[in-house]
């Protein structure tokens, strides 16, 4: 398959139109990745909420976690989905059912997490896909942080970076 | 588009834009536009839940400059950039990278295949120094690509080479060298020093992890040593079982797993969180501004470096003292066809050549230069000469030297930006003393 390649700008206007992100296998372990994506993005200002059927009705970071996204009962811009490629289909037809009524836009999978068909289907029915990639190394990459750990971010400004801390 | 953000990716800029911009940004405080030298050791952490975050690697900002400082980091992304990489760790001084690169890899017992033509003190470092932590090395002529395969055992880990090497005028087939060590699950990993991003950039042709001595051309006059380790963000660490130290719960680091976590930068977050972390050969914040200063003008400097070097080059070639001279960009070397691969803007500046008269001639020589300066660097403003054989190769056997390209005769100079013409004057005149 070849490599998927997004505009900065299009990361950056779904990172800039999302408040709350529904994070499908958020894991209460803090050593996992979910978890440590979870707290980042809620310290820069959203809103997560695990989905994990294994964790519901526990808290992680202090949200409660639903069984499905379904079971959510507030509106969430984004499904963010920290399952293999393959579930990943499931869940992005469950995200597309309730896409309306829950006002989401944004579905993205993370790194190593990639379905083209479900993506197919996503985008048939209006909503923006993003896939292999990580929303908290993306809002580091653009907001200038990823580069403190020595990562190539591809940001060359001339303009005074405005960080959100 | 957001004001902040020009809607190309980076790869778009030019090199030399991104030898001046890559990884710098006006100071967000201040305004500064060029980088400040970050003299400080420690940050304040907003409270006891954001050093949490920090320590755990969840969130990313400063705690200590063993692991992270600001003006370090603008010369670890500039460094990414212009290799075409994902991530890189600086260290202290080349040596320093190599450890960093290497305890990353491998455990103890594990193996790695090494070319014989190296610098010197990379030959003692992985052959001796690296043998005492149980990490062995199989030194190999990799001249000839196939004596990799030869070489190479299940117990094998890495193939370690300079594309341009020291100090012999030796060009490495990568692309070759590459798909044998793809071929055995492994990655290959290219000391870089030499040629410089501006003349080869290994990771397009199938190099994965980079490491330079950026004591050398990249701060580029002489004032600064540093090390810097580049990964290609492209090696898939769960292909096989060779590499628990990336793919299994780390101890050293709460059980976290790197490359699960970090994703294709996880080696350098590894070198980073464990082997700088507990080693601490950080670079000094002072020595990364000299080297980003220094990055701004690389594809000057080397334009003008590979220039005096193919002039010296010529006329060392035609001198009666001198026996031979071993620069890929002459039509006599056997390296010719792979440097107009390889290397279209030059062969580098650094390369040998052997005098009539052997070991005495050669000391006499080095002592008669007047404006070049004996000494054991490369990658000056500078021009310099060193007798490898009574200097920096003085500690290997016979058969060493002669594999490293450092014989009793060899003469080694790393040509600088003087005039030409002042250069050529100065060995003519040191030739004939």
């Amino acid at each position: 398959m070849p490599p998927l390649t997004y505009p900065d700008t299009l990361i950056l206007r779904i990172l800039n139109e999302t408040t709350t992100i529904a994070m499908a296998g958020a894991s209460a372990n803090w050593v996992r990745p979910s978890n440590f994506a979870m707290k980042y993005l809620q310290q820069k200002g959203f809103r997560v909420i695990p989905v994990n059927p294994g964790s519901a009705g526990d808290l992680i970071h202090g949200e409660t976690t639903y069984a499905r996204l379904a079971d959510i009962p507030d509106r969430f811009e984004m499904v963010d989905i920290f399952r293999n490629s393959d579930a990943a289909g499931a869940i992005v037809d469950e995200a597309i059912g309730i896409a309306p009524e829950k006002g989401i836009k944004f579905i993205w999978m993370q790194l190593g997490v990639r379905n083209d068909e479900a993506a197919a289907r996503a985008e048939a029915a209006g909503l923006i896909v993003i896939m292999d990639r990580c929303p908290k190394i993306e809002f580091g990459r653009l907001h200038h942080e990823l580069g403190w750990a020595g990562v190539n971010t591809g940001v060359i400004s001339s303009k005074r970076p405005r960080l959100r801390l | 588009m957001t004001e902040d953000h020009d809607d190309r990716q980076m790869n778009e800029f030019g090199f030399e834009t991104r030898s001046i911009h890559a990884g710098a940004a006006p100071d967000p405080a201040t305004g500064a536009r060029n980088t400040p030298i970050y003299q400080t050791t420690s940050y304040v952490f907003d409270d006891v839940d954001h050093a949490a975050s920090l320590f755990n690697l969840q969130t990313f900002g400063f705690i200590y400059s063993r692991l992270t400082n600001p003006t370090v980091a603008v010369l670890e992304e500039r460094v990414a950039s212009l290799e075409g990489g994902r991530a890189a760790c600086a260290a202290g001084s080349g040596h320093a990278a190599q450890f960093l690169a290497f305890f990353s890899l491998l455990s103890p017992g594990d193996e790695f295949l090494v070319s014989k033509n190296l610098y010197g003190g990379s030959i003692t470092q992985l052959g001796v120094s690296f043998k005492r932590l149980g990490w062995n090395a199989i030194f190999v002529d990799g001249t000839d690509p196939e004596n990799f395969r030869r070489a190479m055992t299940p117990g094998c880990k890495a193939i370690f080479l300079e594309p341009l090497a020291n100090p012999g005028g030796v060009v490495i087939d990568v692309e070759t060298v590459a798909a044998i060590a793809h071929e055995a699950g492994i990655p290959l990993i290219c000391d870089n020093t030499m040629a410089t991003p501006y003349l080869w950039q290994p990771i397009q042709w199938g190099a994965d992890i980079v490491i330079h001595s950026t004591t050398k051309f990249l701060s580029g006059h002489g004032t600064s040593m540093g090390g810097v380790v580049v990964e290609s963000g492209k090696f898939d660490w769960n292909q096989n079982d060779k590499f628990p130290t990336m793919t299994q719960p780390d101890p050293a680091y709460h059980g976290l797993t790197f490359y699960e976590t970090f994703g294709d930068f996880g080696f350098t977050m590894k070198a980073r969180a464990v082997a700088l972390r507990d080693f601490g050969p950080a670079m000094a914040p002072m020595n990364a501004f000299m080297t980003i200063t220094g990055i701004e003008t690389l594809p000057l400097r080397m334009d003008r470096h590979v220039a005096n070097a193919q002039k010296v080059a010529e006329f060392l070639e035609d001198h009666p003292a001198v026996d031979w001279v071993s620069y890929a960009g002459l039509s006599s070397s056997p390296y010719r066809d792979l440097a107009e691969k390889y290397l279209p803007k030059g062969a580098g500046s650094v390369f040998t050549f052997g005098l009539k008269g052997g070991f005495d001639a050669g000391v006499r020589f080095v002592e008669a230069c007047q404006l070049l300066s004996h000494l054991a660097n490369v990658g000056d403003t500078r021009s310099l000469i060193l007798h490898p054989a009574s200097t920096t190769h003085r500690q290997l056997t016979d058969d060493q030297r002669e594999a490293a390209g450092a014989g009793p005769e060899v003469m080694r100079i790393s040509v600088g930006l003087e005039t030409a013409d002042d250069i050529i004057r100065d060995l003519d005149q040191a030739l004939c003393a």
